[in-house]
């Protein structure tokens, strides 16, 4: 890849414009959030967020009253669009865990001005993906069975199973994000409590804030909990898709059973969610005049992991296909063949083109330098994982070992009612945060600027 | 003096500012003193002497106690309370623990950063004095303030208040209790 400015100084001056300063930077973020005024983008944003949220509601209430035939689950094929969209959306919030603790751990400065934002996306892909086996359970109100629970029918889950095990996985997963998400708002939130003009936002902003006052007390062991929150959000991200590939791995299933799904997932997951930071930090950032704090070295650095997961990806449906005939196994084989041919090939082969080749366009400057084309990138690869989770689990499951059991899964519309539903929540959800809370980190990006450092002649 | 005051306030314009006024303050005895930032400023706690805190042992404590408590929960369940006999393998099946007592020990751990961070700075504490200072709404946007307590033995408002002035901060202002 051509670098034009190898030079260290050179690159922590790209990720933040200069002429910033400690008062700006507050004022610039702050004020999305405190003005009154509303950009006529989050409207429409906001308003198509919150129809496709009514019409989840909807499809729930349905489902709720019919039950899940009104989805088109039928054996063999019982898991459907249900797990194909549990799937894509809990591997989208990867990347903000990735980018709020692993790059933390790895110092990459770069990410202090698009955590904030990529762990609400998280936060919002994680609960879109919880709806689904939720509701897949077909008795949703009885959900907390999967939890164990001294009761009187004298039976507990089943601890040997993975699908238990993906219970505790993506629960933890949830409150572990809130929680590092709430830390890391903290500081901001009282700087919004100190410039709300408004008394109610000020109670608000006061009671959240918790009575912060950034006391070089309370910002040493401040630093000792990010840390450690992050040294302990780092193996739990990658062990959430890990279990999440169990469920399909630890099943004698063709197609499903091999080992080296979990790297794969992983490297999927994170795939997918790059791709989702870039398609929603390009529009903000162009609508609320971000340039200058994400900057197109976030784009392209982005880019450049979205890439590398993208290689791993592509690794890993040649060794997919190579595994299946190496195995001499007859149904592995038959599974791979239906998958290329069968009536799944259409999904199949767009899987490849939109995850394996259109990405390699990403290998040129050009693509990563320009937003617009990011953004269709971007969107491409979320289609694409779309379609791969779709092809894993439906294509496995409609033509198994017994030929007179296959069956073709067709999507009703209640299917797309509800995945619709939840990106209408997803976005209802973002948006409200972008109005509510600074969607930069206003205190890390403090740091960023020169001068924040302190000078030689302070020290000791 | 009529009314007893929290302490002495003075503000400064950058970090740099800040951390030689408080390794000023140390150096000339006083000990009972806050900086307010910002933003985390490494020298600062070094300057303070704030290195050490007891964090990381009450997020061990806690994940510690979630692996076992996770492992324990599954033992006692698919061992006593609710055995199930698939072909004669063990009951005590450990691999297939493995996955809930991790999550189990992040779980513990990560809640106890949280409620660790909160107490060790004693938060939520919806009052404070220093909130009293009447600029100090800039320590959470660009300014740098640092407080001497009242309640330091060298405290003296006269004499502090002087001290104060010789870093060359923007102001100092007395902090009403």
């Amino acid at each position: 890849m051509p670098e034009n400015s190898p030079a260290v100084e050179e690159r922590s001056r790209d990720i933040i414009a200069p002429g910033y300063t400690f008062g700006s930077i507050t004022d610039q973020i702050a004020a999305v959030v405190l003005t009154k005024r509303t950009p006529l983008f989050w409207m429409a944003c906001f308003s198509v967020g919150f129809g496709l949220l009514l019409l989840f509601l909807w499809a729930v209430a349905t489902l709720l009253a019919e039950g899940v035939g009104i989805w088109g689950l039928r054996t063999p094929v019982m898991w459907g669009f249900a797990i194909t969209n549990f799937v894509w959306w809990i591997g989208i919030g990867h990347a903000g865990t990735l980018i709020s603790a692993i790059l933390l751990l790895l110092n990459q400065r770069w990410r202090n001005s698009i955590n904030r934002f990529a762990e609400a996306m998280t936060l919002f892909a994680v609960a879109c993906a919880g709806m689904f086996p939720l509701l897949h359970l077909g008795r949703p109100w009885l959900f907390y069975w999967l939890m164990p629970y001294p009761n009187s029918m004298g039976v507990q889950p089943n601890f040997r199973s993975p699908l238990v095990w993906d219970v505790f996985a993506v629960s933890t997963y949830a409150t572990v994000s809130l929680l590092f998400w709430f830390v890391g708002l903290l500081p901001d939130l009282a700087t919004l409590r100190d410039r709300a003009g408004n008394r109610l936002a000020r109670l608000a902003y006061g009671i959240l804030a918790l009575g912060w006052r950034g006391s070089a007390r309370h910002w040493s062991v401040y630093e000792t909990a990010t840390l450690l929150l992050a040294g302990l959000a780092t193996p739990l991200v990658l062990s959430v898709h890990t279990v999440v590939s169990f469920d399909f791995t630890i099943a004698i299933v063709p197609g499903w059973h091999s080992t080296f799904f979990p790297p794969y997932f992983v490297a999927g997951a994170i795939y997918s969610g790059f791709a989702m930071v870039l398609a929603l930090a390009i529009p903000l950032r162009a609508v609320y005049g971000l340039e200058g704090l994400i900057t197109d070295r976030h784009l392209e650095n982005a880019a450049k992991v979205m890439l590398a997961t993208g290689l791993i990806v592509a690794y890993a449906y040649v060794i997919e296909a190579f595994s299946a005939w190496y195995s001499g196994d007859v149904y592995e084989q038959a599974a791979m063949w239906h998958r290329m041919t069968g009536p799944y090939a259409p999904v199949y082969w767009s899987l490849v083109a939109c995850n394996i080749i259109l990405p390699q366009g990403l290998w040129f400057q050009r693509i990563r330098r320009s937003p617009v084309t990011l953004f269709i990138w971007s969107i491409i690869v979320l289609v694409g994982m779309w379609f791969e989770r779709y092809v894993i689990i439906v294509s496995s499951l409609a033509q198994d070992y017994l030929p007179s059991s296959w069956s073709i899964f067709h999507a009703t519309r209640w299917d797309w009612a509800t995945y619709l539903g939840t990106i209408g929540l997803f976005l209802f959800l973002f948006f409200l945060f972008i109005r509510l809370l600074p969607m930069i980190s206003i205190f890390e990006v403090r740091t960023l600027l020169p001068q924040a450092k302190v000078g030689k002649e302070a020290e000791g | 003096m009529t009314q007893p005051i929290y302490g002495l306030m003075a503000e400064f314009d950058s970090p740099t500012a800040l951390v030689r006024a408080a390794r000023a303050a140390r150096e000339k005895g006083y000990r009972k003193l806050d900086a307010y930032s910002p933003f985390p400023i490494e020298d600062l706690s070094d300057a303070l002497h704030l290195h050490k805190n007891r964090l990381p042992l009450i997020v061990l404590a806690g994940g510690i106690m979630g692996l076992l408590g996770g492992y324990l929960l599954q033992y006692y369940v698919t061992v006593w309370q609710f055995p199930i006999n698939i072909g004669g393998r063990p009951l005590h099946s450990w691999p297939s623990y493995i996955v809930i007592a991790f999550e189990m020990t992040i779980l513990c751990a990560a809640g106890s950063a949280v409620l660790g961070l909160l107490a060790l700075c004693g938060l939520p504490m919806p009052y404070h004095p220093v909130f009293n200072a009447p600029r100090f709404a800039l320590a959470s946007r660009n300014r740098f303030f640092l407080c001497i307590e009242a309640s330091d033995p060298l405290f003296e408002s006269g004499a502090t208040s002087d001290f104060l002035q010789t870093l060359d901060p923007r102001e100092v202002t007395e902090v009403a209790q």
